[in-house]
């Protein structure tokens, strides 16, 4: 290993503020207590250099490190005590390895004398996290702190990223030695990651898209983490095959090019999901067929050969038996992809699609007709007050679906939210932590009021930290998804889903940050740009419609083209029609 | 079918926990797992056998191993030529009077008694998972009262020169390695 020139006599705390300064850290999202104590005093002479968040609870901080990681391709950094500190951030942990975002998790941890004693505030958190952590870290000796920390830091944002955890006793942070950062490479025999495409891969990828006669390009996240937006935009418009993006997916592709169809799944696009089943190829890009995407199964796409390019080896064949595994990052693939494709339109393929697309129904709630707010409505029209040119973040629910069917995104790393683990009370703190990125991008908050009152001491943070953030909650009184589910599912028996809220303008009021109060349509845009003017977070409240569902969707587990559409005829009032339907 | 595969791991704490912890997590079933020192200090070498019928299935498992962190190499040495061993010790509940009996059914089936005395033996044997089985089998006449058997270890035989190792070998010839590891689970 390499040598850092400088060398100088620090204490562990000491360490881990020099490490993450050799890591470009500049903010920490984190909570003090006992057995971190020792470095949050030395945080005292690194101020200057990285700005501590103190959040009101551990799991915000990961999440904010999570917001902050997905905003800007950084590495999240957050820090708590341990015990009940480290096991907070559990959720938040695994969130990240869900949705594959870098995230280091520094916990103090009780001093080495007294581990397996259950000591006071003790917990085996490397052992709890090792299946929700890329991987996790016990220091027990002060000379492996500073290659442990690199080693974590290599860890998290190499390969597929995922999050890391590093558990640091008490005494081994207040014992001291010689600071020496490695620079050398990172030595880890069982870390493998791909290199340069293969030449007969690229080759039978070529064969089989000039082969092609219905073929459909997916971009999922690893899109978005391999930064090869434009290189499956140029795959796309070459060989005139359209894509669908996944939901964690959006933003990697502008959804105003005309060769993007839209979202995938089971609140996706019905016309991309009947392409989906229609088509004789798949090229999967950074995706990992989730079975919120795939449905059934057994009738999934039948026709198709599918090639699947991923970063991860363990994810070829888990959920979807496909014909060409290339594992390669997907920039890199592409690049060696692209130039050996043949020029082509599909123009009957793109015909039956764009015949499909004027199906849908879809849209239509945007054309009520009633002045009550539709969450399909308020979401447009966010869309609309940002130009798009925002960074959304959402929380969990009915408002996350219509989020990504009515907010069109033009840009990579616009849109954050927890797909895969789907955590309610994520929007907030990794929208805070996301408005650290330094973005000259408005940050919208999306959430509903069932995920709000998850995590909503973070609006303390927020006021504490003076961040420009908007909030809209979409208040609709209910756990909606799940009402929705039991509208369908249940026979409209609604268990615990009917909410009740806190008054959203008085607690603003209370946590001293803007709030407003929105009912009728009218006063969105207007609310929007109060809103905008405000200098530190806003929020405001949309009072929509309570049993509104989201449409088209498909059941869990059911065949992909088989869409529950909107069952209201667009012409009548479709208010009505909702209420009515919500009781039946 | 049973899949054996031979794992070299670093020797850290926790490496056994993170193991089982991904067959658990990924519902893959385990049939037995051996860990001990390898020849190189700071390593261990594992025979893991795991019972996927799917070959699909056994690729997930062999990738998965992989993709941990602390795992250096996984080899699986299912239809490989191969040494297997299982080690085991049997005590039996007997008065001197079946000594004799009990004697000839163990040298029979190439086993040894290692201790005998008040009113019990110890049988101790090795050999592949079969003959092991065969041996309780033909001992189970008499009073069995405790069997600890040591679960498969396995090498294969010959110098290797695929060593599945891919630390050693160059970039192309990894990214080679890992297209032939995915077809020989998937596409077969």
């Amino acid at each position: 290993m390499g040598n850092s020139t400088s060398k100088k006599v620090l204490t562990g705390a000491e360490i881990i503020w020099e490490c993450l300064l050799q890591e470009k850290v500049s903010v920490v999202f984190g909570y003090p207590g006992g057995a971190i104590l020792p470095a949050y005093d030395a945080l005292t002479k690194y101020k200057d250099q990285i700005h501590h968040v103190l959040t009101r609870h551990e799991q915000g901080a990961t999440h904010m490190a999570d917001g902050y990681a997905r905003a800007s391709g950084k590495v999240g950094v957050a820090i708590a005590t341990s015990g009940p500190g480290a096991t907070n951030m559990i959720t938040g942990l695994a969130t990240a390895m869900m949705d594959s975002s870098p995230i280091v998790c520094i916990t103090g941890q009780v001093s080495r004398s007294v581990i397996g004693s259950d000591a006071f505030q003790e917990i085996d958190i490397s052992g709890i996290a090792m299946p929700i952590t890329k991987h996790s870290y016990l220091i027990m000796d002060i000379r492996e702190l500073a290659s442990t920390i690199h080693e974590a830091f290599y860890v998290a944002k190499t390969g597929r990223p995922g999050p890391v955890l590093i558990d640091i006793p008490k005494d081994v942070q207040n014992e001291s030695i010689e600071f020496v950062y490695p620079t050398s490479r990172i030595e880890l025999p069982g870390y493998y990651l791909p290199q340069s495409p293969l030449e007969n891969q690229v080759k039978s990828a070529v064969e089989l898209i000039d082969d092609a006669k219905k073929p459909i390009i997916f971009a999922g996240h690893g899109v978005l983490l391999s930064g090869a937006s434009s290189e499956i935009i140029e795959l796309s418009e070459k060989s005139g095959v359209p894509i669908a993006t996944t939901l964690l997916g959006i933003g990697s592709v502008p959804d105003s090019h005309p060769l993007v169809l839209g979202m995938m799944g089971m609140h996706g696009e019905a016309w991309v999901n009947r392409a989906i089943q229609e088509a004789d190829l798949i090229i999967a890009c950074g995706m990992r067929f989730d079975d919120r995407v795939t449905g059934n199964l057994k009738t999934y796409s039948p026709h198709s050969k599918k090639i699947h390019i991923d970063i991860d080896l363990s994810e070829f064949n888990k959920n979807v038996h496909v014909d060409l595994p290339v594992h390669c990052d997907v920039k890199i693939f592409l690049k060696a992809l692209n130039p050996q494709i043949r020029e082509n339109n599909h123009r009957s393929w793109l015909k039956s699609i764009s015949i499909w697309q004027q199906d849908s129904h879809q849209r239509d709630i945007i054309k009520t007709g009633s002045t009550t707010l539709m969450g399909a409505q308020v979401i447009r029209k966010i869309w609309e007050g940002t130009k798009g040119d925002a960074i959304v973040v959402t929380d969990v629910g009915q408002h996350q679906m219509l989020e990504a069917q009515y907010f069109n995104h033009e840009k990579p790393r616009t849109l954050i939210t927890s797909g895969g683990l789907g955590t309610m009370g994520f929007s907030l703190p990794a929208g805070i932590g996301a408005s650290f990125y330094g973005s000259d991008k408005e940050v919208w908050i999306i959430v509903g009021d069932g995920s709000i009152q998850m995590t909503i001491m973070e609006l303390a943070t927020a006021v504490q930290e003076h961040v420009n953030i908007n909030i809209a909650i979409i208040n609709n009184g209910y756990l909606g998804m799940v009402r929705q589910w039991q509208q369908m599912f249940y026979d409209a028996r609604y268990a615990e889903t009917p909410i009740s809220s806190p008054d959203y303008v008085k607690v603003s009021e209370a946590y001293g940050l803007s709030g407003q109060r929105v009912t009728h349509i009218d006063e969105i845009l207007p609310a929007m740009k109060q809103a905008q003017h405000v200098n530190g977070p806003s929020l405001i409240e949309f009072v929509v419609e309570q049993h509104d569902m989201v449409y088209p969707m498909v059941p869990s587990g059911a065949d992909l083209h088989q869409m529950i559409y909107r069952p209201y005829n667009n012409n009548s009032d479709i208010l009505k029609q909702v209420k009515e339907e919500a009781v039946k | 079918m049973k899949q054996t595969l031979v794992v070299l791991v670093d020797d850290k704490p926790g490496i056994l926990n993170r193991i089982s912890s991904m067959f658990r997590r990924r519902n893959f079933n385990i049939e037995s797992l051996v860990v001990g020192s390898s020849e190189t200090p700071g390593i261990s070498r594992m025979t893991i056998v795991a019972n996927e019928p799917d070959s699909t299935k056994r690729g997930n498992i062999y990738f998965n191993l992989l993709n941990l962190v602390n795992v250096i190499s996984v080899e699986d040495i299912t239809s490989l030529p191969c040494i297997n061993r299982e080690y085991v010790l049997i005590k039996i509940h007997a008065g001197s009077g079946k000594w004799s009996s009990i004697g000839e059914v163990t040298k029979n089936n190439g086993a040894r008694i290692v201790d005998m005395g008040k009113g019990s033996v110890i049988i101790e044997a090795a050999g592949e998972e079969k003959a092991i089985t065969e041996l309780i089998e033909n001992l189970s006449q008499f009073n069995i009262k405790e069997i600890m058997r040591t679960g498969k270890i396995a090498m294969r035989i010959g110098v290797s020169q695929d060593s599945d190792n891919i630390v050693s070998e160059s970039q192309e010839d990894a990214a080679h390695w890992a297209e032939k590891k995915i077809i020989s689970y998937f596409n077969s």
